[in-house]
C-alpha cells in the first residue's frame, strides 16, 4: 500500500513520542510509529539499537518514561493490571528463543492460554493444542514431549503454535528467524505469512534478517539510536535513499553506522 | 575515592535491596488471597518441598538427636544429673534443633532450586511469556512456592522433632543403658505445649523465608547463566542468615519471658 493509503486506514497499534532510557543510557528517543489493521511492520535494525526494548514497551513489560501507546484506540501505558490481561488476550507473541516453559509438556504450552485464562477443560485445550500444532507442521506425537527436548527450529514452530492459538488480532515476532539454518528460517517464514493471513493479524516483527524482513513485510521501518530514521513500503527499501538503511541492507562495514561494543 | 560516597552509595543498595525485597512479599501476600488460585502448582510445589525434602530432613534430625543425647549425657554425669537428660532432648531438639536445621536443609534444597528455576524461566523470556499469556508471573510461580513453604514446612519439622527425640532415645536405650519405658515418660512429662506451637510458629516462618528467598532472587536476577547462579548462591546465604536471625527472635518473643520471669 502507499503513503496515503497507510494514513487513511485506522491504526490497530501507535505509537506516539515513546522514550525509555536505563540508568544514563537513553534507548528510545521519541518513537513514533503506526501499524495499520492487519498490515505487517517489521522493525529492522542493528543489535542493541532497542528493537527488543520497543517491542516490550508496546507489549507492557517496560513502562515507557514518556509518550504514549495506543492499541485498537486504546492507551495501554498505563493499565490496571486487570486491564492489562484483557489486552494481553488479543495480542500473541513469538519470543526469540521461544521462551516455552520447562516444565510443561509441548501441548500445555500451545493452550496455556486456554487452560489457565479461559478456564478450558484440559481434554478439550489438548485437542485444540494439537490442532495448532498440525497448523505449523508438527505432529501429535510431539504433544507429550517436553521443551528439551525439541530442536531449535521445532522449538520455534511450538512457540508459534502458543502465539496464535487463542487466535490474536496482534502478532509479534521477535528475531523469529535467528539461530536457524536458511532452510528452516524460510519455513518459518513461510509459516508465519500463512497464520498471519489466515489470522488477518496485525504484525509487528523485529528482525536483522534481511530476507526473513522482505518476506515477512508490508513494510519496513529502520531504528537507528532510538529513532526510527526510515520507514515506507517493502519494495522501497532498496532504493530509500537513506545511506543508514543501504548500509544495513547490503550489510556494508562502512558507512554512517558504527557498531557499539557495549550492550545497552 | 571518596569514601563517604563509598558508605553512602553502600547504603543506598542496601536500603534499595530491602525496599525491594518488601514490596516483593507485601505484592505476593496480597495476591494469596486473590483469584485466579494455581492449585495444581500449589500441589507440585507441596510435594517437592515437602515430601522429597523428608529424606535429608529425616537424617539430619536422626544424627543429631543422637549426637545430642550422647552429649548432654556427658555434660549431665558430672553432676550426677543423668535423669534430666531425655528433658533436655526433647526441649533443644522441638524448640530449637528441629525448626532451624530442619529449616535450613530445605533452605539449602528449595531455596537454590527455586532461584535457579525462577532465574533461568527470567532469563530466558518464560516470565515474559507468562504475562503475555494474561497469566501473572507472581501470581503463577510466587504464591504457591510461599503458600507450600509456610504450609509444608510444619509439617516436616513435626517429623523431624520425632525422627530426633527417637535419635536420642536410641543412643539412651541401646548405647547408654536408660530404661525405655522411663525415657519415653520423662520426654513426654516435660515437652510443653508451648514447645511445639513455638515449633510449628517457627517452622512456618521458616518455610516463608526459603520460599521467599528462592522467588525473590529468581526473580530478579539477570545477566545470564552467571546471573542466575549468582541468584541461587544469594538465595540460599540470604535463607540461612535470615532463617537463623528469625528463628532468635522469636526465641526471644516466647521464651525470653521466661527466663526473666
Amino acid at each position: 500500500m502507499n503513503a496515503q493509503e497507510h494514513a487513511a486506514r485506522p491504526a490497530m497499534i501507535r505509537l506516539a513520542g515513546v522514550r525509555k532510557r536505563f540508568g544514563r543510557k537513553q534507548v528510545l528517543e521519541g518513537i513514533d510509529l503506526a501499524v495499520a489493521r492487519g498490515e505487517s511492520l517489521v522493525v529492522i535494525g542493528g543489535s542493541g539499537t532497542g528493537k527488543s526494548v520497543l517491542l516490550k514497551c508496546i507489549l507492557g513489560l517496560l513502562i515507557p518514561e514518556a509518550g504514549q501507546v495506543f492499541i485498537d484506540g486504546q492507551e495501554t501505558t498505563r493499565l490496571s493490571p486487570r486491564a492489562r490481561r484483557v489486552v494481553m488476550s488479543r495480542i500473541g507473541m513469538l519470543f526469540q528463543g521461544a521462551a516455552l516453559f520447562d516444565s510443561l509438556p509441548v501441548w500445555e504450552n500451545v493452550a496455556f492460554r486456554l487452560i489457565e485464562g479461559e478456564r478450558m477443560p484440559r481434554r478439550k485445550a489438548r485437542e485444540i493444542a494439537i490442532e495448532k500444532l498440525a497448523r505449523v507442521g508438527l505432529g501429535g506425537d510431539v504433544a507429550d514431549l517436553y521443551p528439551a527436548e525439541l530442536s531449535g527450529g521445532m522449538k520455534k514452530r511450538v512457540g508459534l503454535a502458543r502465539a496464535i492459538a487463542a487466535d490474536p488480532e496482534i502478532v509479534f515476532f521477535d528475531e523469529p528467524t535467528t539461530g536457524l539454518d536458511p532452510i528452516m528460517a524460510g519455513v518459518i517464514n513461510e509459516l508465519i505469512v500463512e497464520q498471519v493471513e489466515r489470522l488477518g493479524a496485525t504484525t509487528i516483527t523485529i528482525t536483522h534478517d534481511m530476507t526473513s524482513a522482505r518476506r515477512i513485510a508490508d513494510r519496513i521501518a529502520m531504528l537507528h539510536q532510538g529513532k526510527i530514521i526510515w520507514q515506507g513500503p517493502v519494495d522501497e527499501v532498496d532504493h530509500s535513499g537513506n545511506p543508514y538503511v543501504e548500509q544495513f541492507i547490503h550489510g556494508r562495514p562502512e558507512g554512517p553506522i558504527r557498531m557499539a561494543v557495549r550492550a545497552p | 575515592m571518596n569514601p563517604l560516597a563509598v558508605i553512602g552509595r553502600i547504603t543506598r543498595n542496601a536500603l534499595a535491596a530491602i525496599g525491594r525485597l518488601v514490596v516483593f512479599a507485601g505484592v505476593a501476600v496480597s495476591h494469596v488471597v486473590r483469584p485466579p488460585f494455581y492449585l495444581r502448582n500449589l500441589l507440585r510445589q507441596m510435594l517437592t518441598i515437602g515430601y522429597f525434602s523428608l529424606p535429608v530432613v529425616g537424617m539430619t534430625a536422626l544424627f543429631t538427636g543422637a549426637a545430642l543425647a550422647e552429649q548432654i549425657y556427658v555434660g549431665s554425669s558430672r553432676f550426677n544429673a543423668e535423669s534430666t537428660m531425655a528433658a533436655v532432648v526433647v526441649i533443644a531438639i522441638v524448640r530449637e534443633l528441629g525448626p532451624v536445621l530442619g529449616g535450613l536443609m530445605v533452605a539449602g534444597r528449595v531455596s537454590s532450586a527455586m532461584a535457579a528455576e525462577i532465574g533461568t524461566m527470567r532469563v530466558t523470556e518464560q516470565i515474559d511469556a507468562l504475562f503475555t499469556l494474561s497469566t501473572d508471573p507472581l501470581k503463577y510461580l510466587v504464591v504457591p512456592r510461599l503458600v507450600a513453604g509456610v504450609v509444608t514446612l510444619p509439617l516436616l519439622v513435626i517429623v523431624a522433632n520425632i525422627i530426633g527425640v527417637f535419635g536420642g532415645f536410641l543412643v539412651a536405650t541401646q548405647q547408654l543403658g536408660f530404661n525405655p519405658g522411663s525415657y519415653l515418660q520423662v520426654t513426654v512429662d516435660y515437652l510443653e505445649v508451648s514447645d511445639v506451637v513455638s515449633s510449628l510458629v517457627k517452622a512456618a516462618v521458616f518455610g516463608f523465608i526459603v520460599a521467599l528467598m528462592g522467588c525473590f532472587h529468581g526473580y530478579h536476577s539477570s545477566g545470564g547463566a552467571q546471573g542466575v547462579g549468582r541468584a541461587t548462591t544469594n538465595a540460599v546465604v540470604s535463607a540461612f542468615i535470615l532463617i537463623l536471625f528469625a528463628n532468635l527472635v522469636i526465641t526471644v518473643l516466647v521464651f525470653g519471658v521466661d527466663a526473666v520471669g
